[in-house]
């Protein structure tokens, strides 16, 4: 049996039970074994993962595939949640709720992801996207002891159980029109059919799109969104606005960018406006936010709507820039999510963006780690950010999408006023009482890892979009 | 023979599933709901899946239904008052209508190809216990255990959200 293709959940799956063993036998009170048993699972799996890069091709009935494409989405979700669990401990210990079974979720969660990004069959992908979802119903509700917490796990738990439906339904008239859940089956089956496909295939794919762009939340699907992302822990937060959209994404990439998924029905017509709205509601949103949680979130909102406009251009220049855009955008998003957990650790969730006025005088280095972040997401170069957006973009003109271009381009001129408020304040602004942030080594850590990263991705921009290009050969 | 009993059958099961949703009372209305899902069996038997009968019974009509009798009876729930305005009720049967319609397009306009991929069961032991058991350990050997992960992770997040302390 090839067992190449799963190497990755394997060892998240065993991880996540020795995690749960290790954690029981560290008795009450020492958490931090869970965490660094936790944390070298994700190191191993993330070595494993380098070592079989791309060489794991079809198996288990061709219901998974191990190339490229899957090997470069479970590093984005390893790296991701590498540094959630790094940062992770502080958040807990602070809403009295840190037990070990957090990180068994987060690697369960993660287990999920990985079996979306290399499924080539409906089934799998599901199965995937229902476990990542159930850790993160209960991820989302982690902070017992607080009441947004609870309503957004409900509120997610609620919504994503309804857009799962939509999902399965999609499938299930999928299989009801092909015979097959598998992609390569329809395909053949798509191309072979002597009379057109009718109105049941078109219906399934439209829900099936829909099912998976509800975990992307782009507008019209987006309103559990702000609210989810507040109230759940931060690094839950970070987790979600990056990891989760990267799993999605590669879900729905390896669903419709297959040849045969475009049975001569317009998608793009209908994603190009889905993408524009996206785009637009999560940027004038952004604009009047005081909390700089809800500012992230509706500003992930802006960027999952760039991130489909490359999805819609659908070439390999903007499949491989989505690729790099999730990348780096992880990096982006978990950094500013710690330092804003960093900043605000007064714990009463108010998150607000008075809170960094002084703190270039305060803490230089996180001022200047934050000024990294705002400047990577606003897309200027030379970091990181801009590159991902440049990527997309051209990809879209390529395709000749001009005018969604230059939406997009408009809207990115809008938020440099959100992002660089922040940067206003905490350069600018006096403070009135001028509290010293406490010292949390691993978090700090990890700023500065998300941080250098983004430089330094932004430097070797073309040698990361060689790696992207070469891994989406076999999907497209 | 057999599409007689089909015609009742599925009269049956439309008939007692709009009863769930136009009743006021939950007790009816989950009531209706096992009779539906008895039909539904009744359904799957018609089509020679006799597990997935037994099965539909077991889960469905068994287990989550005496759950949902449990939570109703606890919570004491009352007839439902009648709420929201006029107008977004006819915004809601709008909605539907719209909905109805699109579909009745598509179903009208969809023809299903002469060759499709699907078989009629007509293979001896399809549906049985073996058969099904068979694909689930060798086709579907790798869903089967995903799905173990999944059921994993719901007892450990039913576990950590339902206890005051760990």
């Amino acid at each position: 049996m090839n067992l190449t293709p799963i190497l990755t959940p394997l060892i998240l799956g065993a991880g996540a039970i020795v995690v749960l063993l290790a954690d029981l036998l560290a008795g009450k009170g020492n958490k931090t074994v869970a965490q660094v048993v936790a944390l070298a699972v994700i190191v191993f799996a993330g070595i494993a993962t380098v070592a079989v890069w791309g060489r794991g091709g079809p198996a288990f009935y061709g219901q998974v595939s191990g190339d490229g494409f899957a090997s470069f989405f479970n590093l984005i979700f390893l790296l991701v949640a590498f540094l959630v669990v790094l940062t992770s401990p502080s958040y807990l210990k602070r809403s009295g709720s840190n037990y070990g079974e957090y990180y068994v979720l987060l690697l369960l969660a993660v287990l999920g992801m990985t079996f979306m990004a290399s499924g080539t069959d409906l089934l799998i992908i599901f199965l995937g996207l229902e476990t990542m979802s159930i850790s993160l119903y209960v991820l989302v509700g982690f902070h017992k002891q607080r009441p947004r917490s609870n309503e957004a796990a409900l509120k997610y738990l609620l919504l994503g159980a309804f857009f799962t439906g939509f999902l399965l339904y999609g499938i299930a008239l999928v299989y009801g029109s092909t015979g097959s859940t598998n992609l390569e089956a329809i395909a053949d089956y798509v191309k072979a059919a002597s009379t057109p496909l009718g109105g049941y295939m078109g219906i399934g794919l439209a829900l099936l799109l829909i099912g998976l762009i509800f975990k992307i939340a782009i507008v019209p699907f987006h309103f559990w969104s702000p609210d989810v992302y507040d109230g759940a822990p931060t690094p839950v937060t970070a987790f979600m606005s990056t990891a989760v959209k990267a799993a999605a994404f590669a879900a729905a990439m390896r669903i419709f960018y297959h040849p045969a998924m475009t049975l001569g029905i317009p998608w793009d017509k209908a994603l190009w406006v889905l993408a524009v709205l996206t785009i637009t509601v999560g940027n004038l949103a952004a604009l009047s936010q005081s909390s700089i949680k809800r500012m992230l979130a509706y500003s992930s909102i802006t960027h999952a709507g760039y991130l489909l406009v490359g999805f819609i251009a659908r070439n390999e220049l903007g499949a491989s820039g989505m690729l790099y855009y999730l990348f780096s955008y992880g990096f982006m998003n978990v950094g500013a999510f710690t330092i804003a957990y960093l900043v605000n650790r007064r714990g009463d969730g108010s998150y607000s963006l008075s809170d960094y006025a002084q703190l270039g005088a305060r803490n230089p280095v996180l001022a200047l780690l934050m000024s990294i972040f705002m400047l990577s997401l606003t897309g200027i170069p030379p970091l990181a950010g801009f590159f991902g957006k440049f990527y997309v973009f051209s990809a879209a003109v390529q395709a000749g999408y001009v005018w969604l271009v230059i939406i997009g381009v408009l809207n990115s001129v809008i938020s440099v006023f959100y992002y660089l408020r922040v940067m206003v304040i905490m350069y600018m602004r006096e403070a009135e009482d001028l509290k010293d942030l406490e010292r949390v080594p691993s978090v700090g850590f990890a700023a500065l890892v998300c941080g250098l990263a983004i430089v330094l991705l932004g430097l070797f921009s073309g040698s990361l979009l060689e790696v992207a290009r070469n891994s989406i050969l076999t999907i497209l | 023979m057999e599409s007689v009993f089909f015609v009742i059958l599925a009269v049956v099961t439309v008939f007692s599933a709009l009863m769930v949703i136009l009743q006021k009372n939950p007790m009816t209305s989950v009531l209706f709901l096992i009779l539906a899902f008895f039909s539904t069996a009744a359904l799957y038997v018609l089509l020679s899946a006799p597990f997935l009968a037994a099965v539909q019974i077991i889960v469905y009509a068994g287990a989550i239904m005496v759950l949902f009798l449990f939570v109703i009876m606890l919570l004491n729930l009352n007839r439902i008052k009648e709420e929201g305005s006029p107008l977004l009720k006819a915004l809601g049967m709008m909605v539907a209508g719209m909905l109805l319609v699109i579909a009745a397009v598509v179903i009208r306009s969809t023809v299903i190809p002469s060759d499709s991929g699907f078989v009629a069961g007509t293979e001896p032991g399809f549906g049985s216990v073996e058969a099904i058991g068979r694909s689930l350990f060798t086709t579907y050997l790798l869903p089967f255990e995903i799905a173990s992960f999944l059921l994993l992770a719901a007892i450990i997040g039913a576990v950590v959200l339902a206890k005051k302390k760990l």
